[in-house]
């Protein structure tokens, strides 16, 4: 080609093809500077956070490394000291039952809605709802679960757990719902043409294939629910001994500790309020990379 | 006997040449599928109409013709296909060994199953290549790993495909080449042991040598099973069908919507030679279309 050319006009096309000092040019660093910004400035408090946790909770943690996870919550809240044992169990026990009631609920909704509702009145009045719940302040749903649950049969982890439930349920259907309209529609097809049934394909192919989204879609409700203090306030209680059993008597977990210590004057019950703290964000960040590596797990496995 | 059916048979025996074709000894064989005035509207929208045509026991049929007019929804007819999408309605009668396959009490999923499909598309399931071939007979009911173990052999045999994968059975059927994934949807549509092997443009994505391939294999299909290939390639449709129909858009004045017709049902080789319609012979050699 270039042999064809002069060399004046190759010279001349090395020129055009150089970058441009153009005002074009200068609009686009700006604004890739801009979202760099805000990209920083949506890290600063995270990273603010964290550390402050960090600080202020490891002291407290490692102090008495494996006690403060296993023992009692002292009677008296001026007592300096571990620990946070029963509040530990109480969120494994609240959350995981929780978990019980709002996933499989949901994943069953959600399938309904997706292959089976599709576009009839009663499945956009159930998607509808379903938003409308997703937008309902989790105090509310704590109110509500107090009234028709624990007015009646008193405090108890059940009752903290159905209040997360309502909170895990849109948030398990959206994710689930998302997932199952991401497979691709002729993997249904191949399915259909082996005289595969519908219920069929949707277990042995759907199902399978939407999973590991629907997975950790579900690990992030668990870890936001983990953290809610509000739905707990007036359905748990405030044990400070471990309650095994979540059916009957009062409860506590790590989110409604952390609102009691950090209200208190005591410096020793604000240190075990910063220690339920980090280890809330643990359990979270836990959760977090669970559901990160199980998704990456099928994604190598395909 | 269908007007086409004569049409046909006579359009052979007062041909100028004598016809040698294997379309002749195919006459005797008997027809699997009746089309009778098979039309298809997706809502309002008529996609298909006065389709006619006998598909035979044994050969390869091909659909040819421009995007548009209608071979694939036809083609989705002949397993019931076309009822996964909502609006599509389809009116006339599919007559499979003289039942319709639309008519009461019919189950389109035990039609699947004796009329297997291969997609445009290669897509196998994201399961091992082994999962991938035994899902249908699992979901059939086999259950014996032996058994399994012998459906799953014959059916990669009998795609040619067995050679090159039977070390890795258990790997992922997604990380083959895509010819080799399109053999193995034609092994896993085998492998439910099907009458009828339907392939809506099963070489579209693959490249000549995998095409060639996938060709040969389906000349040697022929003698276990029924063919009807959907292609945008015409020297396909000529290499390996029995016979070939040719369908077109016809635009109606009215509405200025386009509705695929059947223009011409014939052996093959007098649909590439000596074609009856002229909107045929101008899409052969490629001056339309």
């Amino acid at each position: 080609m270039s042999t064809m050319m002069s060399d004046q006009s190759t010279a001349q096309v090395l020129e055009d093809l150089r970058p441009k000092r153009s005002w074009r040019q200068a609009r686009s660093n700006i604004m890739v500077m801009l979202m760099g910004l805000a990209a920083l400035v949506i890290v600063v408090p995270l990273v603010f956070v964290i550390g402050s946790v960090i600080s202020r909770g490891a002291g407290v943690v490692f102090r008495d490394f494996p006690s403060f996870f296993t023992k009692k919550i002292p009677i008296k809240s001026e007592d300096i000291g571990p620990g946070m044992g029963p509040a530990i169990v109480g969120t494994m026990l609240i959350t995981g039952f929780a978990t019980l009631v709002a996933v499989p609920l949901g994943i069953l909704g959600a399938v309904y809605l997706h292959e089976y509702g599709g576009t009839t009145k009663l499945s956009k009045l159930i998607r509808f709802l379903a938003t409308v719940m997703t937008g309902v302040p989790s105090i509310v749903m704590g109110l509500f679960i107090y009234v028709i649950f624990t007015l009646r049969f008193g405090l108890s982890g059940v009752g903290g757990a159905l209040a997360l439930a309502c909170l895990m349920l849109p948030v398990v259907i959206r994710a689930t719902e998302e997932m199952l309209r991401l497979v691709p529609g002729n993997l249904r097809e191949a399915s259909y043409a082996l005289g595969t049934s519908k219920s069929r394909t949707i277990l042995t192919v759907v199902l399978p294939s939407a999973l590991p989204g629907i997975v950790s879609g579900c690990l992030l409700a668990v870890a936001r629910a983990a953290g809610e203090t509000a739905p707990l306030l007036f359905t748990i209680g405030a044990a400070r001994a471990v309650q095994g059993n979540i059916f009957k008597g009062a409860n506590t977990a790590l989110p409604a500790q952390i609102f009691e210590n950090a209200k208190s004057l005591f410096p020793g019950a604000q240190e075990r309020g910063w220690g339920a703290a980090l280890t809330l964000v643990g359990i979270a960040f836990l959760f977090t990379l669970t559901a990160r590596i199980v998704s990456s797990a099928y994604q190598k496995r395909r | 006997m269908s007007q086409l059916q004569e049409h046909l048979m006579s359009a052979e025996s007062t041909g100028n040449e004598p016809d040698i074709s294997p379309a002749v000894e195919a006459v005797s064989s008997r027809p699997v599928f009746s089309l009778k005035n098979l039309e298809v509207h997706y809502g309002a929208f008529r996609a298909v109409g006065d389709v006619s045509l006998d598909i035979r026991e044994k050969e390869i049929t091909a659909f040819i013709g421009p995007s548009g007019c209608g071979k694939s929804t036809v083609l989705r007819c002949l397993n019931r296909m076309n009822d996964v999408i909502p609006s599509a309605r389809v009116g006339g009668e599919v007559l499979y060994h003289g039942v319709n396959l639309y008519g009461e009490g019919i189950s389109p999923t035990e039609v699947r199953r004796r009329i297997g499909m291969v997609f445009q598309k290669p897509n196998p399931f994201p399961k091992s290549i082994y999962d991938n071939v035994a899902f249908g007979p699992r979901v059939n009911g086999v259950k014996s790993k032996a058994k399994l173990d012998d459906i799953v052999e014959k059916a990669l045999r009998g795609a040619a495909l067995w050679d090159e994968v039977n070390t890795r059975l258990k790997a992922s059927g997604l990380g083959l080449s895509g010819g080799q994934q399109q053999r193995l949807c034609i092994a896993r549509a085998i492998a439910v042991e099907p009458e009828v092997i339907l392939m809506d443009e099963p070489c579209s994505a693959l490249d000549p040598i995998a095409t060639a391939r996938v060709e040969d294999l389906m000349l040697e299909m022929k003698s276990r099973y029924t063919i009807v290939i959907v292609t945008h390639n015409m020297q396909q449709a000529a290499r390996v069908s029995d016979r070939t129909a040719f369908f077109t858009t016809e635009v109606n004045p009215e509405s200025d919507r386009r509705t695929g017709r059947l223009v011409e049902f014939d052996a093959t080789q007098k649909m590439f030679s000596m074609p009856s319609d002229e909107r045929t012979e101008a899409y052969v050699t490629g001056r339309f279309g």
